[in-house]
């Protein structure tokens, strides 16, 4: 949703007058768009100066070289994945006692959203990397965050850690939690959960068990503000959530 | 100390091993296992030390006796149920663990905290700081076989500890940060108190550095240990104090304050060119001074007015991507929120510091001898549920 609006930003053809956007944050996106070229897939810049941008997954070892390189973003920050499929147990205070015991509704999928620079597959990479701010070595964005499409049925992308040492202990802990495999990573194992442990806990389709049985937390006592004009039949669970406005 | 010569140090350490692997009568290699409990770790830390004689060849750290899958739960849990999971992240600073989700939670919903509660958060931010870093100042006593500094420590951390509690009511888990500003105002009569407190704390500061840094076998023990060169600690993202230890002048609370109201006070970001297990700790303890200089500060400009801004009662966060990181005692930590429109975020990364701070670990240990590996991970200071989550 993102991609054409900051496109468009970026290259100052937008009719809607805009805030200036920081001029480090765009220098920034030049230079990996001069670098990368066509593997440039999407980028966003808030005012705030925060940079996105998503290239592909061939280009995702480049990318973090030409960060590194031409950016001087040298400071590692994290890595990691988001698993954009919208939940199949329902969003917000769904949970299977609510259906059975509140009656609500069961929900449709809905479809995926991406976020900022856009997406098109389920399973993203990002990562963002840092430049320090003073010296000799000041780099010319703060920051920038990229991300990367990952193909559905075999997620995999190439390995930073030549790139960024740091990028180790993120890798094996996104190859734990969502599946994604880091090619030339010569250590994926787990490192947070037992090496007996089968299945990928942070996909949406993996089911927090805990979730699904009990009500929502705290759902029981939501209490009126004071002065609030109590709801006709306000005392079921789905009033208190969605009842207040 | 720069690269070439850590370099040379593992080549020679390397050709010493390959010698001693080579005579007939070879040394066998042992595996020796530290943890998973230890007093050096905060936490449950597993280490599998690979020793030759006693130099280590291989360290790993085993971790995930803590793991609690934080970011699993924050996707069923409403924005301002966040902070209580987010609290136990790193537990001996909790206050400023929420500080960065808040803010990143604000900046989606473009609210802004009032002036009060802002110059509020930093103090508390800055208290948490306090009673985080002054157990580290005595425990690494500790590490080295000096426990007379530890005690030290527990006894005057708790009068920082009584002072945060005395605003919201936990020692450990405040759970105070609101989005928008905070549950409540400071107590009649707090400020008074807590500049006594900050007075001990600075005596506190004196007595370490004459109990410790200056006694030769901390010296001994310490200096020249674990060198980590700027260039490789930012390659593993070493933040905080780690990496000011290594000469790189780099500090989130005054290069990016965002939301925070460090701006307006006077003060000083303290490095030390060395980068050994000398220079991260002597780093610390200035920063527990100026830290009690700068609430010292605050406490003078503390503006008046209201300490909630208006926000709606039930807190739904417009679609976005939000990445706050702020300066918190143990490092850099931000929070990554995606957000669709919900009452729940879509997804949350947590970036913890100590989990980037100990993935330096197996490159630091490679070549230390064993008394040193607890010196070592004791410097690089970590909190296993800042690693775990």
């Amino acid at each position: 949703m993102a991609t054409e609006s900051a496109e468009a930003e970026v290259a100052g053809d937008s009719a809607v007058e805009l805030p200036a956007l920081p001029e480090g944050s765009v220098a920034a996106f030049d230079i990996l768009k001069a670098t990368l070229g066509d593997c440039v897939l999407g980028s966003h810049i808030k005012p705030t100066g925060d940079l996105w941008v998503r290239v592909a997954a061939e280009a995702w070892r480049q990318a973090g070289e030409v960060a590194r390189d031409e950016l001087g973003c040298v400071w590692f920050d994290f890595l990691s994945v988001i698993d954009w499929l919208p939940s199949p147990f329902g969003r917000d205070m769904d949970a299977e006692q609510d259906r059975i015991v509140y009656g609500a509704p069961a929900r449709e999928l809905e479809a995926m959203e991406h976020g900022y620079a856009g997406g098109e597959s389920r399973l993203q990479v990002f990562a963002r990397v840092a430049a320090l701010p003073s010296g000799s070595n000041a780099g010319v964005a703060p920051a920038v965050i990229l991300k990367a499409d990952l193909p559905d049925e075999n997620p995999a992308v190439e390995s930073w850690i030549s790139v960024y040492a740091g990028a180790d202990w993120h890798e094996r802990e996104a190859w734990e939690m969502f599946g994604v495999i880091f090619v030339g990573h010569p250590d994926l194992r787990h490192i947070y959960l037992p090496s007996e442990f089968e299945g990928n806990p942070m996909r949406k389709d993996f089911p927090l068990l805990a979730r699904r049985v009990k009500p929502w937390p705290g759902i029981v006592d939501v209490e009126l503000m004071p002065g609030e004009a109590e709801t006709a039949d306000g005392d079921g669970a789905a009033d208190a959530v969605g009842g207040a406005e | 100390m720069n690269t070439t010569t850590r370099e040379q140090m593992a080549y020679i350490a390397g050709q010493a091993a390959d010698a001693r692997l080579n005579v007939e009568l070879e040394t066998e290699g042992m595996t020796l296992n530290i943890g998973p409990q230890h007093p050096a770790t905060h936490g449950t830390l597993r280490i599998v030390a690979r020793l030759d004689g006693e130099q280590v060849i291989e360290a790993e750290p085993i971790m995930g006796y803590m793991h609690r899958g934080y970011e699993k739960l924050t996707e069923v849990r409403t924005y301002p149920q966040v902070t209580t999971l987010i609290n136990r992240i790193d537990w001996l600073g909790s206050f400023a663990n929420e500080v960065p989700f808040i803010l990143a939670a604000e900046q989606l919903m473009e609210i802004e905290a009032p002036p009060r509660a802002q110059w509020i958060r930093t103090i508390l931010f800055e208290l948490s700081r306090i009673a985080n870093i002054s157990l580290f100042l005595g425990d690494m006593g500790v590490q080295l076989g000096a426990l007379t500094p530890v005690f030290y420590a527990f006894r005057d951390r708790e009068f920082v500890l009584n002072q945060i509690e005395a605003v919201t009511g936990g020692r450990f888990h405040p759970n105070f940060d609101r989005i928008g500003g905070l549950k409540d105002d400071l107590p009649a009569g707090w400020i008074e108190e807590t500049r006594e407190v900050l007075g001990k704390m600075r005596t506190f500061c004196d007595e370490l550095e004459d109990l410790l840094m200056g006694n030769e076998i901390f010296e001994v023990r310490t200096r020249g240990i674990g060198i980590i060169p700027a260039d490789v600690g930012l390659s593993y993202g070493l933040s905080g104090a780690n990496i000011r230890a290594s000469g790189v002048d780099w500090d989130i609370r005054r290069d990016n304050p965002c939301g925070l109201v460090y701006d307006e006070l006077d003060w000083q970001v303290w490095t030390h060119p060395d980068g050994d297990s000398f220079a991260r700790y002597w780093v610390r303890l200035q920063e527990v001074r100026e830290a009690t200089k700068m609430i010292e500060q605050l406490f003078d400009g503390l503006p008046s007015g209201p300490i909630m801004a208006k926000v709606p009662r039930i807190i739904k966060v417009p679609a976005g991507e939000a990445y706050v990181e702020t300066e918190n005692p143990l490092g850099a930590m931000g929070y990554y929120i995606v957000s669709q429109g919900e009452l729940v975020p879509f997804r949350v990364k947590i970036r913890s510091a100590s989990f980037n701070n100990l993935s330096i670990a197996p490159w630091l240990l490679k070549g230390v001898y064993v008394p040193d590996i607890i010196t070592i991970l004791a410097s690089l200071y970590f909190i296993l549920g800042d690693i775990d989550r």
